[in-house]
């Protein structure tokens, strides 16, 4: 260790202006034709890294000091400094280097962020002063948004502060995760290594619940320089790495090209007989010849060719280009694309949100309420859109925060967005590019943040094309967990849905809950009379729907033979899911070919083995499912919707909900729809043969299923609403729709 | 050369958001290596032809071979060139020092070319590695109706979405070429072959870093006198860039004067 003098506290060592004492060239500074200097220099990774924390805790400091040790200020910048410091009466004053501004200097406070360049041996750097006060918080997410990696500062004497927690947390809603701690101005607790511990418990704590794991906690003394470049004497407790060697450490952001491809279209050029489609791919590649998808109109193309200019030979017109780069490409089609549009991979398109959930930073003065409108920007694609829900508003800057139900300047929250036109994102889980918005009141950004979840435009009808925030705000909050947020979405497309389908028949049901739905949609018949009815609709409509059944092995003869008949009439295969052997064995052992008699326990589990789990694999990946209930079956049906939650986190759609029997018996006749012979004999609802009777006139209709057991418990597990779930948990048996 | 395309599609895509973003733009060129790196880059950004004006506010002091260089490509580029001359020094903020004031001349021509031609965007090359208050830029810069900039209230910028809404009779200054350093424009003017006037390159010793007004701009001790000769000579500088433009020095805020007052 090389001795350094303290005097005007910035004294350099030794070493470090050795680094740069090779490339020094003569007094002048006249040229040393050097060519692997600049070779290097084109190489040399470029990492940029803010510096964060409480105002006053040394960030200027550090900031002067890395550039001294690294010889990187400019002739006469000392001098200079030195000067200003003078005339304000101030010793030496290291802000002054970064505080440009008169104002800066005459208040001694950082208003606005500002950046200055320097080397490592391996790197060069651009450092980012942030200011420290909170009202000038705007100024600090300026800079550190453009950074790759942060260093927090903290004052060994102070503490955690509200800064330094708010920061911390900006920092992670920002999409850093590299922050490094340095705990400063250890000189004034004489380098005591008990005092360095102590924050270092507290800050590894307080930031593990903002979600940030620093690389390293680094003791140092940015007026006196230890821990900066070295690790001197005072200091010697501490094995880590220095500032320097930290942020050598740091790594460069990356072009995202190995994520799906996200081109958001910033124009469409028209200047000559090409018709240029303008962006930055965000993530992933591109390649001519590419089919690609249009978000959120659905459309899409393939790719033409990507222009350049200077024009090159077209043996080297460009044939692919990646995340990062400034592109522009002509398409195959003349389909329409506008700025705002996302351009994907045909297999991953963007989704096409018309709600959005996202946690924001919020950088108003007036506060942002529920029912604000405000304009959304995704990419390039804005739309306005209406605050439904705000949960979890907090200043992050409080070590307990309480919730409110506004998000104050400076403070963060999650909000719920509805939009009025749908626009093309992601979740920032799946895309960290696409994944992020900005809010904005009349054309000033006001804030911005992740998104969290997305719920999708809805295609087809008038009612999703202008969707009122009224028609799609939830009336309760969507925010306590995952599932529930998505059991939550789904409810809201579900009334959505049932408002829009209420007023019609069958057939256009079916037809346009297609319409509206994205997925496989399987429609689970028993040959019963309501399911002959919407297999018939289905059929004869040709609707994209799958037709299942579940055959328990216990059917009636009469039932088989309708099976066959049906599919002869329509022409089609009906799927049939069986119960899993083993299972079915195991039971047929334990209870008897007919135990189900016995007790109603035995009767459940005969259910479940044989229709209960083969129902939940006919359903497996799908979005929706079709039965044919109608809420007069039974007192157990009258809650009978016409688009439900079903519990395995699908839509239910029931046709024929509203339906009489007799309106069910009319169709079939008028439509010489097949039917079951038993019904002739008295049989209403028909299931397994054993569990299955006919019924005296005036009965219930389901009256005849499991006859031997109470009215109120006759259903087998298919059809149970989400709120009832504990009575399917107990175990309960199938009643076929 | 990954970091020079990183910067190009960055300049592109601010291009292409000035563009997208407002009603009329002009960029400014003083004719100087950042502004024909500027121009270079537009025409990239719209596939060869700039689809806006090229504004020099002329002082009237330039080089003569600043004026020969922009006579020749203001052709050969096919620009939508407009010169508009700047008002005498006598009307001119006579408390500035002496060689602010004579810049200053510049701020009141851009002043009138703006009312002129109700531009409600002025696309600048200035960089943050340049000077001090430069550095505080953003990217997306509004500026008052008197030109004027309030480094007090910068609003926020950030994941590449600009303020773009100027309010009526203001203006934005897009500042394409912000995060690039001096290294970075000679590097580029070299890859791209990108012409440069030859004041820039050492001739008995001496060459000028940057250029302005030629009677308050100084050139340098250099030995360079080719572009990859001025590279290497970057590499080992720590004389500032600016060191040769008096305005700069004169007072402490001097600069700062004539940046809040409208200058770039």
């Amino acid at each position: 260790m090389r001795p350094r003098t303290r005097s005007n506290g910035f004294a350099a060592t030794a070493t470090s202006r050795q680094i740069n004492a090779n490339k020094k060239t003569s007094p002048m500074n006249m040229l040393v034709n050097d060519h692997s200097a600049r070779d290097q220099s084109a190489r040399r990774p470029l990492v940029r890294i803010v510096i964060v924390g409480h105002v006053d805790h040394g960030k200027s400091t550090l900031i002067g000091r890395l550039l001294h040790e690294t010889d990187s200020l400019p002739d006469g910048k000392l001098d200079a400094l030195k000067a200003v410091s003078d005339r304000r009466g101030k010793d030496f004053e290291w802000s002054f280097l970064l505080d440009a501004l008169q104002t800066e200097r005459d208040q001694g406070i950082t208003l606005d962020t500002s950046q200055i360049r320097f080397r490592t041996a391996s790197r060069d750097v651009v450092l980012i002063d942030a200011p420290g006060h909170a009202e000038f918080l705007r100024n600090m997410i300026t800079g550190a948004s453009q950074a790759d990696a942060a260093v927090l500062i903290v004052d060994v004497t102070e503490g955690v502060k509200e800064q330094t927690r708010r920061h911390g947390y900006l920092l992670q809603l920002l999409g850093i995760r590299q922050v490094a701690i340095v705990i400063n101005k250890m000189d004034r607790v004489d380098f005591e290594e008990s005092r360095y511990r102590e924050i270092e418990t507290t800050i590894v704590k307080q930031l593990a619940g903002f979600g940030l794991t620093p690389s390293e906690i680094i003791p140092i003394s940015a007026r006196h320089g230890d821990g900066v470049a070295q690790r001197t004497a005072a200091i010697s407790w501490y094995t880590g790495p220095t500032v320097l060697e930290a942020l050598d450490r740091f790594s460069p952001a990356k072009p995202l090209a190995d994520l799906p491809l996200r081109l958001p279209v910033q124009a469409a050029y028209k200047f000559d007989d090409r018709r240029i489609i303008a962006g930055r791919i965000e993530t992933g590649q591109i390649e001519v010849g590419d089919v690609i998808a249009v978000s959120p109109r659905r459309a899409t193309a393939r790719v033409q060719s990507i222009e350049a200019w200077p024009e090159p030979d077209e043996s080297r017109a460009p044939q692919t280009a990646r995340a990062g780069q400034s592109i522009g490409l002509t398409l195959d089609q003349r389909i329409f694309v506008e700025r705002g549009d996302i351009i994907s991979a045909i297999e991953t398109p963007a989704k096409a949100a018309h709600v959005l959930r996202a946690r924001v930073f919020w950088l108003n003065e007036a506060p942002l309420t529920v029912g604000a409108a405000i304009n959304v920007r995704v990419g390039m694609s804005e739309s306005r859109g209406r605050i439904a829900a705000i949960v979890g508003a907090v200043d992050p800057g409080l070590l307990s925060p309480s919730e409110g139900k506004v998000i104050a300047q400076n403070h963060v929250g999650e909000i719920e967005i509805a939009l009025s036109q749908p626009i093309a994102a992601d979740v920032y889980a799946a895309n960290p590019r696409t994944g992020r918005l900005v809010l904005d009141l009349a054309g000033r950004i006001s804030g911005g943040g992740l998104i969290l979840s997305i719920a999708e435009e809805d295609r087809g009808s008038a009612a999703a094309d202008n969707p009122t925030p009224q028609q799609i705000t939830p009336a309760v909050s969507l925010f306590s967990d995952g599932a529930r947020a998505r059991a939550g979405k789904l409810a809201q497309r579900a009334s959505r849905l049932e408002t829009l389908l209420a007023s019609l028949s069958p057939a256009e049901r079916l037809a346009r809950f297609r319409g509206e739905t994205d997925g496989r949609i399987v429609f689970t018949t028993s040959f019963g009379l309501e399911d002959q009815v919407i297999l018939h609709v289905i059929a004869e409509h040709a609707i994209d729907i799958e037709i299942a059944t579940l055959d328990t092995g216990r059917l009636f003869r009469e039932t088989y033979e309708l099976w066959a008949e049906t599919e002869r009439r329509y022409g089609r295969r009906i799927r049939a899911i069986y119960p899993q052997n083993e299972s079915l064995e195991a039971l047929v052992e334990k209870h008897g070919i007919n135990g189900f008699y016995a007790s109603r326990d035995a009767r459940l589990a005969c259910c479940h083995i044989r229709k209960v789990e083969p129902l939940n694999r006919a359903l497996a990946g799908a979005a929706a499912w079709v039965v044919g209930l109608r809420a007069d079956q039974s007192s157990q049906r009258e809650a009978t919707r016409l688009v439900a939650v079903d519990e395995r986190k699908l839509l239910k759609l029931s046709p024929l909900f509203d339906w009489t029997r007799e309106a069910v018996q009319t169709f079939v006749a008028a439509n010489e729809v097949p039917a079951n012979p038993l019904h002739a004999a008295g049989f209403a609802s028909i299931g397994c043969a054993p569990c299955t009777r006919a019924i005296a006139p005036g009965e219930p209709e389901r009256a005849g299923r499991w006859w031997w057991e109470d009215d109120n418990k006759k259903e087998c597990g298919l059809h149970v609403a989400p709120e009832r779930r504990t009575a399917r948990l107990a175990g309960t048996g199938g009643a076929a729709s | 050369m990954e970091r020079l395309d990183d910067l190009e599609a960055q300049s592109v895509f601010i291009f292409r958001e000035a563009f997208a973003r407002l009603k009329r733009i002009a960029l400014l060129w003083s004719l100087g290596k950042d502004s024909n790196v500027m121009i270079w880059i537009a025409r990239k950004a719209f596939f060869g032809r700039i689809p806006f004006p090229v504004l020099h506010v002329d002082t009237g002091k330039k080089f003569p071979e600043m004026y020969a260089f922009r006579d020749r490509y203001a052709v050969e580029w096919a620009l939508d060139l407009k010169i508009e001359p700047c008002p005498p020094l006598e009307v001119i903020d006579p408390t500035l020092p002496p060689a602010a004031r004579s810049a200053a001349r510049k701020t009141e021509g851009l002043r009138l070319a703006l009312a002129k031609y109700g531009f409600d965007g002025l696309i600048a090359g200035i960089r943050r590695d340049e000077e001090p208050t430069r550095a505080k830029e953003r990217v997306f810069s509004p500026r008052g109706r008197e030109g004027e900039w309030d480094v007090r209230y910068q609003p926020p910028e950030f994941w590449d979405h600009f303020n773009a809404a100027p309010p009526a009779g203001a203006h934005l200054r897009i500042h394409p070429i912000l995060q690039w350093t001096e290294a970075d424009i000679w590097a580029y003017t070299k890859r791209e072959g990108i012409p440069i006037i030859p004041l820039y390159l050492a001739r008995d010793g001496k060459r000028y870093r940057s250029l302005g007004d030629a009677d308050i701009t100084f050139p340098v001790a250099s030995r360079a006198a080719t572009i990859d000769a001025i590279i290497s000579e970057l590499e080992a500088t720590k004389i500032p860039e600016r060191a040769g433009r008096a305005m700069d020095h004169e007072a402490e805020d001097a600069f700062e004067r004539l940046r809040r007052n409208g200058y770039l």
